[in-house]
């Protein structure tokens, strides 16, 4: 994959790791609006890279871009190239509902299915075809496990899954989602809905799976951008009714410390100061 | 001086309101005091399990009981597939447009359609037309055509009340929209659904113009849905309008009160306990 040594947007590093997803000259539109425009950045497996920029420039809209959740909205157009694992993401033959299986989701509210906590966890794996109880039990375990949440449910799992607190309920959607053993996590504002000390769970919850998993966050908090990823890229949309661009992508330590774009700049600093 | 007059229009509304609201609440009492009054002297073992006999029909009104509650299950059996099938086409389906509001529109227009137009209909077509005779069945389908759009518009709204982002995270799993809207979107519709056909059953148990016209009116035991039968309503309105047994069309009618009661507090029941469950 040569394309993706000659990244063309400003501030790429050269690829040091091996890439998982590479994006190539992507526009959106929501109808007539145009969303999103020219996004190109490869984006590194078994890292935290973090989508940063201010409301409404089209850091969700990007995210959903990757595991064609987008696809679900009527009137939308994706143009461009999106590349996972070398594949075409957007190309004839991907199933979207494969492709989701390997790029798995969690959104800001926790959205844990109203059904046990078991059933919540069994849930991907059952659709997939794993019907043998007991293979199903280590899944459920082993998932639950990963997502730091064993030791609170194991004697509740046949407890609904909404009773839990709402960062349980999140790392919950964790669990839910690493069952169907996805190589790519998108997460989009996974902490804007749930209390400080759920946060830290969560954030190191993102430093154990990132030796496993590639993984993708949204946030508007420029400390735990600071804090969890390795990488980030800043969007903008610099006029309201333009589409939004990627501005810079770099190393997360050279973005927050010297930015090449004055605008990256701008806006980091203004959230600091 | 200008103060009190303000006062005074505003004591004055007040009471106007007030007095409107007693209103309401007088005449529930009213309506369920003189049934209650002139009918639980009646009410008895006898009297629920027992025929009625005797040129005055003396004794109990068991099998209009079971009549009733025949065909309103029988009638619920019909409608809940199609109903609930029909609505999840018109939630998750459909393309929201022309044809969907048609169906919206026809569905809250059957819902207006006088009963008795409704029991004509199912005279010509289930009793006559297709054979059924006067019978369960007959009145069954016709009910069915009554509950039809009651059941499918709560269906509906049940549905597109589960929040879009349950059903993100099904698809986020891999799931296919059929998955996601038998295993995720129905399951957590599923109280209100039913809310819905409870509440529609209690409105098929106090009907009475379809039931006359396709059940008709012969005091007996159904057994087979192909059996004609008399519904309670029907049974009332004989005794009352004939002078058979006045003290008998009251009990016949607190009792049926009693149910459509059973019924709607049921419904609540089961809405509340949902809301604590999820809540």
């Amino acid at each position: 994959m040569s394309e993706a040594l000659d990244c063309p947007s400003p501030g790429v590093p050269s690829a040091d790791g091996e890439v998982k997803i590479t994006v190539r000259d992507l526009d959106f539109h929501y109808g007539d609006f145009h969303a999103l425009t020219g996004i190109s950045c490869d984006i590194k497996a078994r890292s935290v890279t973090a989508f940063i920029g201010p409301s409404g420039c089209g850091k969700s809209t990007f995210l959903r871009c990757l595991n064609r959740m987008n696809d679900l909205i009527p009137g939308t157009r994706v143009d461009g190239t999106v590349l996972l694992d070398g594949q075409d993401v957007y190309g004839p033959g991907v199933d979207p509902v494969d492709l989701r299986r390997r790029v798995g989701m969690i959104f800001q509210q926790p959205n844990p299915f109203p059904m046990s906590i078991y059933d919540n966890v069994a849930y991907g794996p059952r659709l997939h075809g794993v019907k043998k109880r007991s293979e199903l039990d280590d899944i459920v375990r082993m998932s639950l496990e990963r997502a730091n949440l064993w030791k609170e449910v194991k004697d509740i799992l046949d407890r609904g899954g909404l009773t839990l607190s709402g960062g349980q309920q999140q790392r919950l959607c964790i669990a839910r989602v690493l069952a169907v053993q996805p190589d790519v996590l998108l997460m989009d504002e996974p902490c804007s809905a749930i209390d400080p000390t759920s946060v830290q769970k969560i954030e190191d919850l993102m430093a154990e799976l990132k030796s496993s998993v590639t993984i993708i966050i949204v946030t508007h908090n420029m400390q735990q951008a600071a804090r969890v990823s390795d990488e980030t890229a800043f969007f903008l949309q610099e006029q309201a009714g333009e589409p939004a661009i990627l501005v810079e992508f770099g190393r997360t330590a050279e973005i927050f410390t010297s930015p090449k774009d004055k605008r990256t700049e701008d806006y980091i600093t203004g959230r600091f100061g | 001086m200008k103060r009190d007059a303000k006062n005074l229009t505003n004591a004055a509304a007040l009471a106007v309101f007030w007095l409107a609201g007693l209103t309401t609440v007088v005449v529930l009492g009213a309506v369920i005091g003189y049934v209650l009054v002139n009918g639980v002297g009646e009410i008895g073992l006898e009297f629920i399990f027992t025929n009625p006999h005797g040129v005055n029909a003396e004794g109990g009104i068991w099998p209009t009981i079971v009549a009733t509650l025949y065909v309103t299950g029988l009638a619920m059996l019909i409608v809940t597939p199609v109903a609930v099938l029909a609505a999840v086409y018109l939630a998750e389906y459909a393309v929201q447009g022309r044809l969907v509001r048609t169906i919206r529109f026809a569905a809250d227009t059957l819902a207006s359609v006088p009963s008795i137009v409704m029991g004509l209909f199912g005279l010509a077509l289930f009793v006559e037309s297709m054979g059924f005779g006067f019978s369960v069945i007959s009145g069954a389908l016709a009910l069915s055509f009554l509950m039809l759009p009651i059941v499918m518009r709560t269906t509906e709204e049940a549905i597109r009340a589960v929040p879009k982002y349950i059903r993100w995270g099904s698809y986020g799993l891999g799931a296919s929209k059929w998955q996601t809207v038998s295993r995720v979107v129905l399951p957590a519709a599923a109280s209100r659904i039913i809310t819905g056909i409870i509440l529609s059953a209690g409105r098929a148990v106090g009907e009475t113009a379809v039931v006359i016209f396709t059940m008709g009116t012969m005091i007996n035991l159904p057994v087979l849905p192909t059996d004609p039968g008399r519904s309670m309503t029907v049974h009332l309105y004989q005794l009352a309008m004939e002078g058979i047994n006045m003290p008998a069309a009251f009990g016949t009618a607190l009792l049926l009160m009693a149910m459509v009661l059973a019924f709607n507090l049921s419904a609540r029941w089961l809405l509340r306990r949902n809301r604590r469950m999820q809540g």
